[in-house]
């Protein structure tokens, strides 16, 4: 499996450290419940089919990505800069 | 038919025409007094500890393959209660005295084998990490022995004990670990429930759960729809997708984990053995291929086959630990869809919907416990409570805070 970081292009997969689910970059406000923080941190849609997680170029740029991607088929289909989302 | 030695020898005497079917295989009724959905180890033995121990007879387990045909026949083999959490520790301590009667319990040979199981160290940290593991398993009433350096050269003079890198400074020896025939726990379960009266329906996969009013009625399949006021969710890899069905979100991400099997060789390595420094572990099947396995491939997959950087990680730790295992060819690899919770640790549950409950969450621990889980599961089903031995298998016991972190890595879904 190949990543395309947006800094970098394709590299190997054993450059970057898989870090999970886009749903941790949804942080609850200050004025969040437990249960944003339940849906933040544990509970996942874990989809069979396409996917959005983060992923660290660990041992290239740095940077952290949110990497679109089918479980399925292991086929990568995109990726975005976590530092260019709005709020995360 | 009961399965015996006068019977293998009067059944050869006469054209082996006796046998039949292990099980029948019924279409599905309209309506159940409980409905298990997944034909695999921790359903199958869900529905047979119903009937046999809570008398419930009138059940149905939905498979949408065949039987054992997931995570049951995709493992590693291994049996084990080497446990040191709270929680933990009497959970596999009450599996593996299920799987010590096993054979009798169900008259079928699941070639249950104690050979032992070995986990090494390789720092003065380790090996006083075995020893606390090995008190909490002996308070625990399982058996462990703390051995020396001599002791695992004179058990296992394979190994590479003049290496510098990660040299072997003794182990811990489990000696009522071991392996048992992964399919034939399957088998054997699924013919125990269909004695009892289990109907054990194939290729029908469940599309729905139907709820109402926060009560659940019974299920949709490809086979139709039916009723019940319990159903249970034993689906392994694809918790996730059986959950969504009655609008649930687990605390769940489905990896893949990878084994290896070698081309059949003489016995060369009579116990299991497990590094301690590349988590990589290894049996011989009673075939004589040496079946071993590492570490997830750490990204969420539904692919049941992994990636070749993981592969090769498998290989060095292998040629790290036995470098004679070089001398041998992998036969195959292959992968299997491993329910990750946060934590590491399983769950055994009600859910907020009466009369729906979940058994998921097994990570790459899912074989050694499935008699204990059925076990446990059917208490919960049949009685509303939950076992004595599985208390602490909360769902929501990451909201609470009470997390089971085995491995003492974080609870974090990308750590285990």
């Amino acid at each position: 499996m190949r990543i395309p970081c947006p800094l970098c292009g394709s590299r190997d997969r054993r450059e970057f450290y898989y870090y999970g689910s886009e749903d941790y970059l949804k942080r609850p406000s200050d004025q969040g419940s437990i249960d944003d923080l339940d849906n933040q941190l544990f509970l996942r849609d874990n989809p069979a089919g396409v996917t959005r997680d983060v992923w660290y170029h660990e041992a290239g740029c740095g940077a952290w990505m949110v990497v679109t991607r089918n479980t399925v088929s292991h086929e990568v289909l995109g990726s975005e800069l976590v530092a260019k989302k709005k709020g995360a | 038919m009961r399965y015996s030695g006068l019977k293998v020898i009067t059944e050869g005497l006469f054209g082996n025409k006796g046998w039949g079917p292990a099980w029948r295989n019924p279409a599905p009724k309209a309506e159940y007094d409980a409905i298990i959905i997944g034909g695999g180890g921790h359903g199958l033995s869900t529905a047979y500890y119903l009937a046999k121990n809570h008398g419930l007879t009138n059940i149905a387990v939905l498979e949408k393959g065949y039987l054992g045909s997931g995570n049951i026949g995709r493992n590693t083999t291994i049996v084990r209660a080497n446990y040191y959490m709270p929680g933990n520790s009497e959970f596999y301590s009450h599996s593996l005295k299920l799987w010590e009667g096993l054979e009798a319990e169900l008259n079928y040979n699941v070639m249950h084998s104690q050979r032992g199981q070995l986990i090494l160290a390789h720092s003065d940290g380790q090996r006083d990490t075995l020893a606390r593991r090995g008190n909490a398993m002996i308070n625990q009433g399982d058996d462990a022995e703390l051995w020396t350096l001599d002791q695992v050269k004179d058990f296992a003079p394979y190994l590479d004990f003049a290496q510098t890198r990660f040299p072997i400074y003794g182990g811990l020896m489990h000696k009522r670990g071991g392996t048992a025939r992964h399919d034939a726990v399957a088998w054997g379960y699924a013919r125990g429930a269909d004695r009892r009266g289990v109907d054990l329906i194939q290729n029908c996969e469940v599309t729905g759960i139907d709820i109402e009013n926060g009560v659940v009625k019974g299920v949709q399949t490809t086979r139709g729809a039916i009723r019940a006021k319990k159903v249970g969710m034993l689906v392994a890899g694809r918790s996730s997708q059986v959950a969504a069905m009655a609008g649930m979100r687990l605390p769940i991400e489905s990896h893949v984990l990878q084994a290896f099997v070698t081309e059949g060789l003489k016995p060369i390595i009579d116990s299991v053995i497990s590094f301690g420094m590349g988590h990589f572990y290894i049996s011989q099947s009673d075939k004589g291929g040496l079946v071993f396995g590492g570490d997830l491939d750490f990204y969420a997959s539904y692919a049941a086959r992994g990636n070749l950087p993981m592969v090769e990680h498998v290989m060095e730790a292998a040629m790290t630990l036995m470098p004679m295992i070089g001398r041998a060819k992998v036969l195959r690899s292959w992968g299997g869809i491993m329910d990750m919770s946060v934590d590491g640790s399983p769950i055994i549950d009600k859910t907020h919907i009466e009369g729906l409950f979940v058994d998921a969450g097994w990570n790459y621990g899912g074989f050694k416990a499935a008699p204990a889980s059925g076990w446990c599961m059917a208490h919960l089903m049949a009685t509303g409570e939950p076992h004595e031995v599985a208390r602490r298998f909360r769902l929501d016991r990451f909201r609470t805070g009470h997390v089971m972190d085995e491995e003492a890595t974080g609870s974090q879904h990308n750590l285990h």
